[in-house]
């Protein structure tokens, strides 16, 4: 008989649920006084150095309903492609920039809203630079696990022809829709649940 | 995160058996909201083993305690006391230190302060139904509310979700962000519900259930129940790649 190696299992999801703005986003729902702000708000301030733009889109459902009840949160470089955490050991993230946010979709329109800095580039594995790119976690009733995916610039086109990630995907028919368009300084990026242009979403 | 030097291992591969499937017809909702092509592995890169923190400063004294952080002066909520307290590990056992618990439920009648809820069991003046907390040094963390009450949902004609407390988990990495349920031990409702049952690994299901423990109860006064959160574990990074290329 071999050791055993004595790895616990990974705690099981659950859907969020339709009152997950409860708990994430109480102010937002309506629940004053309990905390003084919502989590991830704000990602920016006045001394934030980088890009100013906008990241706006919707989730949409089978049917191209959109979801009214989603929460997405948000996690990205600095402008510079440094992350503002203990794991980055390749220098100091900008301290006016949290890299991460957090949203509900607005109740009535389903759409969402980040205010936030263009990402610098950041390496791949092998060292190669990955093109600027957001990460996203999707959660709502009737998601039973987190969904991840990313964002990319569809205006950074020579970086999206390298990345490492984009490049090695199969279906290239399928990577448009990674592909946030800008329009002034708004990124719109709708994210499709199912159906012909379902979004790619990872296994991370 | 306490004195540890931080980490920056990939996070084992995630074990989707033990998870809910995308697509649970039993759980009506989920079946125009489950992707349905092939998810996209991706190695682990800096975009995913890195994380936000929070730092202690963010928490106000009452932010783990739902008996009082919504209560008017001197009154506190409806409903059987309890404690929740756990430890948040990872797979390889160590204590998870720094973790942000965010938790919201239902009141004792099983009504939540939310404007889409509809069910006619009152709203409690003194429940919010939301708090958080950090994890201390060694993954720690305990919590106070009120047992939830357990409540029907438009589902099947007479679906019941069973007592249960939601918890949304901050590990050190992206790629362990977490959101999950936890239920209570003994409760009959468990078996009968649909979104309990989205899991199919019975051991992945009890390990959402929390069992009384009395050993933390405090007498006359609240019943403790025991939560362990597991999140992803990760690689050593003695012999990893360098980020920067071999």
């Amino acid at each position: 008989m071999a050791q055993q190696l004595n790895h616990l299992r990974e705690t099981a999801s659950q859907t969020a649920g339709p009152y997950v703005h409860i708990g994430c986003v109480p102010n937002f729902s309506g629940i004053s006084g309990v905390y003084d702000e919502d989590l991830g708000i704000a990602m920016v301030n006045e001394k934030t150095a980088g890009e100013r733009i906008v990241i706006e889109g919707r989730v949409l459902d089978g049917t191209g309903t959109p979801l009214k009840d989603a929460l997405i949160e948000i996690w990205q470089a600095d402008s510079q492609g440094l992350y503002n955490s203990p794991s980055e050991m390749r220098g100091t993230a900008d301290p006016n920039f949290t890299g991460w946010g957090r949203q509900a979709m607005d109740m009535s329109t389903g759409v969402f809203r980040f205010e936030t800095v263009k990402p610098g580039r950041v390496p791949f594995l092998d060292g190669r630079l990955q093109a600027p790119h957001v990460s996203l976690w999707i959660v709502a009733r009737g998601i039973n696990l987190g969904l991840n995916t990313r964002m990319y610039f569809a205006d950074e086109e020579a970086a999206n022809a390298e990345d490492p990630v984009l490049v090695r995907i199969e279906h290239q028919v399928r990577v448009p829709t990674l592909m946030a368009a800008r329009k002034g300084d708004t990124y719109h990026f709708d994210i499709y649940l199912q159906g012909e242009s379902e979004t790619i979403f990872f296994d991370i | 995160m306490g004195n540890a030097k931080p980490e920056t291992g990939a996070f084992f591969p995630r074990d989707r058996s033990l998870h809910p499937k995308a697509f649970t017809p039993d759980y009506k909702t989920s079946v125009v909201r489950s992707p349905q092509k092939a998810l996209l592995s991706l190695n682990n890169t800096i975009s995913e083993i890195t994380g936000p923190v929070f730092g202690h400063k963010i928490l106000g004294e009452r932010d783990n305690d739902l008996i009082l952080n919504f209560a008017k002066p001197g009154e506190s909520a409806l409903g059987e006391r309890i404690i929740v307290h756990g430890r948040v590990l990872d797979e390889r056992g160590r204590g998870v230190s720094g973790a942000l618990l965010e938790f919201w439920q239902a009141n004792a009648g099983g009504r939540y302060r939310h404007a889409k809820e509809g069910y006619i069991a009152p709203l409690d003046p003194n429940f919010g139904g939301c708090g958080r907390t950090i994890t201390d040094d060694d993954g720690t963390y305990s919590l106070r509310t009120v047992k939830p009450g357990p409540y029907p949902w438009p589902n099947g004609v007479n679906d019941w979700r069973p007592s249960h407390i939601h918890f949304s988990v901050f590990g050190h990495g992206f790629a362990q962000r977490l959101i999950t349920q936890m239920y209570f031990e003994g409760d009959p409702l468990i078996p009968l519900c649909p979104i309990a049952r989205t899991i199919t690994d019975q051991a992945a299901l009890d390990q959402l259930i929390a069992p009384l423990d009395m050993a933390n109860t405090i007498p006359m006064d609240a019943r403790a129940f025991k939560f362990d959160i597991v999140l992803r574990g990760r690689r050593s990074t003695l012999f990893e790649n360098r980020m920067e290329g071999n």
